[in-house]
């Protein structure tokens, strides 16, 4: 259901202002959306002053560093801090990235750190993604035979049937690019978003799946799959430079060509 | 208490209040509102159709209503939301046949579809007042 506004109980009031150490020269302000469960009603927006003069280049090196020396009850997930690994996702002075991979320096004015849009809040920066994972789950992204493999013990791919799947299978999973997405804000319960259909393409693309009739029947429906509407959010966002618009358009060339 | 009883206690995240939306998203948004503007828009062309098919006296009604200032400006609006929706249309029928998806095509595009209104509304105008 489109609804523009935010519920009562999700409304950010202001909140705390923590000022940088005395001395500080170089000072960047960091506006952090946050959100304790056991204690807060609603979230709130606190302020942190970082001195840059003794932070790293990045907003997830600004976020530990508060985290580190001012506030350590700040919740975010990160794990690999260059880009590999998904954790750090949320938005960032308005867009959905990595924190590990957005310098500090691009921000202009004061860092906007929201947890990733549209999502159910565990706490600060930790969106519930209960409901993306059984998203995806439910394309069965493993795969599926139905022949005997050969006796060598490998099924093999042709360099070109093996490029079909280049800039599929780089996808990390952050869901930068579903949240950014207004008909999955929308229709997330029934549309399953971008970067789970990037991930349906990547396994209907792989020459060795023979499964592919099957996967088609499971997304040929109108919230599904066609509940995308060629916004272009999600390329636009993706840290990794993938097409999700683009693997969704040939997921929906591949069921016109199917009826023929 | 359930996952699904403690998940819709939990806040949700702000959306729209917070995203900074690129101009593909806006046009895409505009190419909805422009869709609904014509399809009101229709009735105007019906009652041209009906009036003139009634006689002389009901299309005097209609064109003494489209040659008032506001008439005018509701016409004007039609002609806008008209060939928006045809450029940013055209864009789309690339777009269904898997082409132009890039960043930079879509900026490319962005620019094509906001000239073309703006090109062809003014040469309708220029054709019908010269």
């Amino acid at each position: 259901m489109v609804e523009f506004s935010l519920p009562k109980n999700s409304k950010p009031k202001k909140g705390k202002h923590y000022p940088a150490p005395a001395g500080a020269k170089n000072v960047k302000r960091f506006d952090v959306y946050r959100y304790d469960p056991d204690k807060d009603a609603t979230p709130r927006i606190d302020s942190y002053d970082v001195d840059m003069d003794t932070c790293g280049p990045m907003v997830l090196d600004g976020l530990l560093k508060i985290k580190d020396e001012v506030d350590q009850t700040l919740a975010l997930r990160r794990s690999c801090r260059e880009g590999i690994c998904g954790s750090c996702s949320m938005n960032i002075d308005g867009g959905n990235t990595l924190a590990c991979l957005k310098p500090i320096d691009e921000c202009n004015g004061a860092v906007k750190v929201y947890p990733l849009p549209h999502m159910p809040v565990v706490k600060d920066l930790v969106p519930d993604l209960t409901h993306v994972y059984a998203q995806y789950a439910s394309i069965e992204p493993w795969m599926k035979t139905e022949t005997l493999p050969p006796s060598s013990g490998e099924r093999l791919q042709s360099p070109e049937e093996r490029e079909k799947l280049d800039g599929l299978w780089e996808c990390i999973l952050c869901f930068c690019c579903s949240t950014s997405c207004p008909s999955y804000w929308w229709n997330g319960d029934r549309y399953l978003g971008p970067a789970i259909l990037l991930q349906a393409a990547r396994w209907i693309n792989d020459s060795r799946d023979e499964a592919t009739g099957e996967r088609l029947d499971n997304l040929e429906d109108p919230f599904r799959l066609y509940r995308c509407h060629t916004i272009m959010n999600c390329t636009q966002t993706c840290p990794k430079g993938l097409n999700p618009a683009k693997a969704i358009a040939d997921i929906k060339m591949k069921l016109v060509e199917r009826a023929g | 208490m359930t996952q699904a009883a403690k998940s819709s206690a939990r806040p949700l995240s702000p959306h729209l209040q917070i995203y900074r939306l690129p101009l593909a998203a806006w046009l895409s948004i505009t190419h909805r509102i422009t869709g609904i503007g014509l399809t009101l828009g229709t009735l105007l062309l019906t009652w041209w159709v009906a009036a003139a098919a009634y006689g002389e006296e009901s299309y005097d009604v209609f064109a003494d209503f489209i040659s008032s200032p506001f008439g005018l400006f509701i016409l004007f609006g039609f002609s806008v939301a008209l060939f928006f929706h045809l450029c940013n249309g055209l864009r789309h029928l690339l777009w269904d046949v898997g082409k132009n998806f890039s960043i930079a095509a879509t900026k490319t595009s962005n620019t094509f579809v906001l000239a073309g209104t703006v090109i062809l509304t003014a040469i309708a105008w220029l054709v019908a007042y010269f």
